[in-house]
């Protein structure tokens, strides 16, 4: 089991309020990451359900039992951390083997679940090695490793990839979100990638100064966002946001369109505009475009390789649909 | 940008090194010389350097007649020495590894507590701990002499042990707070959260990987402890005595013990020059710690 929640929960540093009050409620199997801006109190409302930091006022349940008050280590969660925190003088099975040994569990169950954690993460080969002379990735699933042994109630992973290589990136993201499929337990993830996010989580939770913008599956968060803060953090390349005239004519006092909501064509279109910047992706083009009237930049996506060069006019059509309404205090108008 | 230095600056600068380096380790050299003197030759005018009858009375006379398995001072030595040597070495080692190993066993905790929990006055009580160093120690001479008295401390291992161990003390927490503030947190907390308890997580995890800092720490303060005078001559009379006293008994203002004091000297700093000098690089390492990185 692993419910986790968190009633009224605030952190201050001295007069500095972090994070002022806050609810959530996260599921027992579910795989929820936090989102947001550096700086918007996401690892320190993981870092106050791990119990590394006290709150501040407020309650945390773990499985309907007061957790508030526990040390880390009588609340039966596992960490991964952004810079691993391996233990640099033990061997990489000493390191795996260091929560079951705290918790005075026999050698002989060790030894089995150490293999087992080991085969799982192709670790077993380096068993007897320090971390020092491992690889980035191999030490990620060293504190995988020592974070599975344990079978804890819920995992939390603090931004456990941002030290990683772009490709070796994509290839841990990818086991993570087998080892949930695997497991079932609970995890709460950190990172202020939206597309690890979006990617990997059954729930998202978009912060923002300590206060939740959002929560909900990646597809509603990406369909019907909230805010504007919401709309132009989740998705990629961001929303285009207009404002003025052409948000009036929705009935809004700014609208946002997606760069993959607009057609393109060369003749005609209900926006017109300067082609600046093109970035090529094979698969896609994006197409950074200027003098449209209507705001800075507008980037349009286009599927596959279009031919518009830098200075050619373009016109685009948002598909009605897909416009998003927001009022003047920055909410969602259905 | 290395700019590249001329031949000659470096035979200057060379020069100027060994010569400040000489006169710095000229008072030991003389001393050592002196050591291996009569008392006749060692207040001769003008002085002699080299060319003396080498002799090992004075090391007999004092009572170091070490025997070093290539070299045993007794085959030299006749009569009975006039001091035991061994029983001052006991005490000094006595009260130098006692007061600092009892230091580290304090001082962890506190510069654990200082580098990974600091409050909001953990700065002060830092600069606090350091300015006792600077109070002069005989300014509680007294207070310090009562409390022996009333407690019957003094000349004992117990009594020398505590007041050393609560002078270093500052020194010791300082150190090993900078070698602390080097290990990366996240990975106490990582030891937090495998369940770890406060006792745990130091010894399993803080203490060996601050192995080298705690290791230069305790070496600086056994020397510190070692060489320390003033309390140990203050506080100790015989039982207690360390090698301070046992150098002191040789300077007095009558007759010409000039050779015997040199000698005496000299057998006291041996030992902790041996150590010093196959822990050197540690030493080196633990003094200019945090100055670059």
């Amino acid at each position: 089991m692993g419910r986790i929640a968190l009633r009224n929960v605030t952190k201050a540093f001295g007069d500095v309020v972090v994070i002022p009050p806050l609810d959530l409620e996260i599921e027992d199997g579910e795989f929820v990451v936090f989102v947001g801006p550096s700086g918007c109190g996401k690892s320190t409302l993981l870092r106050l359900i791990a119990g590394l930091e006290d709150v501040s006022g407020g309650q945390i349940t773990i499985d309907g039992e007061d957790a508030t008050g526990s040390p880390p280590a009588k609340r039966g969660l596992a960490m991964v951390f952004q810079s691993y925190a391996l233990y640099p003088h033990m061997s990489v099975r000493r390191n795996i083997t260091f929560p079951l040994r705290m918790a005075g569990m026999d050698k002989a169950e060790q030894k089995r679940r150490v293999e087992a954690a080991a085969d799982v993460l192709n670790l077993t080969d380096y068993l007897d090695r320090r971390p020092g002379q491992l690889s980035g990735g191999q030490r990620q699933r060293v504190a995988i490793g020592r974070a599975i042994v344990r079978e804890p109630t819920a995992f939390l992973f603090d931004e456990p990839l941002s030290n990683l290589d772009a490709a070796l990136r994509v290839g841990m993201r990818l086991e993570i979100s087998e080892l949930h499929e695997r497991l079932k337990t609970t995890m709460i993830y950190v990172t202020h990638d939206q597309v690890e996010a979006m990617t990997m989580a059954d729930k998202i939770v978009v912060l923002q100064a300590g206060r939740i913008e959002q929560v909900g599956s990646p597809l509603e968060l990406y369909r019907t966002p909230r805010n504007q803060f919401v709309a132009g953090f989740i998705g990629s390349p961001k929303m285009n946001f207009i404002t003025g005239e052409e948000a009036a004519r929705h009935g809004a006092a700014t609208i946002g369109v997606r760069p993959e909501h607009l057609d393109v064509s060369e003749t005609e279109g209900e926006w017109s505009g300067v082609v600046g910047v093109s970035e090529h992706l094979g698969s896609d083009t994006f197409f950074h475009v200027h003098d449209t009237g209507l705001a800075e930049t507008i980037t349009v996506r286009a599927s596959g390789e279009v031919g518009f060069r830098h200075g050619d006019r373009i016109h685009m059509t948002p598909r009605p649909d897909q416009v998003h309404r927001f009022g003047p205090d920055g909410l969602r108008i259905e | 940008m290395a700019r590249a230095i001329s031949t000659r600056s470096k035979i200057t600068f060379t020069a100027v090194a060994w010569l400040i380096g000489l006169l710095i380790f000229f008072p030991i050299l003389w001393t050592m010389l002196t050591s291996f003197k009569t008392e006749a030759q060692a207040i001769a005018d003008p002085p002699v350097v080299f060319g003396f009858d080498w002799t090992l009375e004075n090391y007999c006379t004092v009572g170091f007649r070490p025997n070093l398995y290539f070299f045993d001072f007794n085959e030299f030595c006749e009569g009975a020495p006039r001091s035991e040597y061994m029983r001052f070495l006991w005490n000094s080692v006595a009260i130098a590894v006692g007061s600092t190993l009892l230091g580290i066993v304090i001082a962890v905790p506190a510069a654990w507590a200082m580098a990974f929990v600091p409050g909001r006055r953990t700065k002060d009580i830092l600069l606090w701990m350091l300015s006792t160093k600077m109070l002069p120690a005989v300014g509680v001479l007294y207070p310090i002499n009562l409390i022996f008295v009333e407690a019957d401390l003094l000349d004992t291992h117990f009594g020398l042990i505590v007041v050393m161990t609560l002078i270093n003390l500052p020194i010791i927490v300082w150190m090993l707070y900078t070698y602390f503030r080097e290990i990366p947190g996240e990975i106490l907390e990582a030891a937090r959260m495998d369940g770890a308890g406060m006792g745990q997580e130091i010894f399993y995890v803080l203490a060996p990987m601050a192995v080298p800092g705690i290791a230069s720490t305790i070496l600086l303060n056994i020397i510190l402890a070692w060489n320390e005078a003033f309390w140990t001559l203050n506080l100790t009379t015989f039982d207690a005595a360390p090698l301070t006293q046992f150098i002191a008994g040789y300077s007095s203002p009558e007759g010409n013990f000039f050779a015997k004091l040199s000698a005496a000297s000299t057998a006291a700093i041996a030992p902790i020059l041996v150590l010093g000098w196959f822990s050197q690089k540690q030493l080196v390492r633990g003094l200019t710690f945090g100055a670059v990185k």
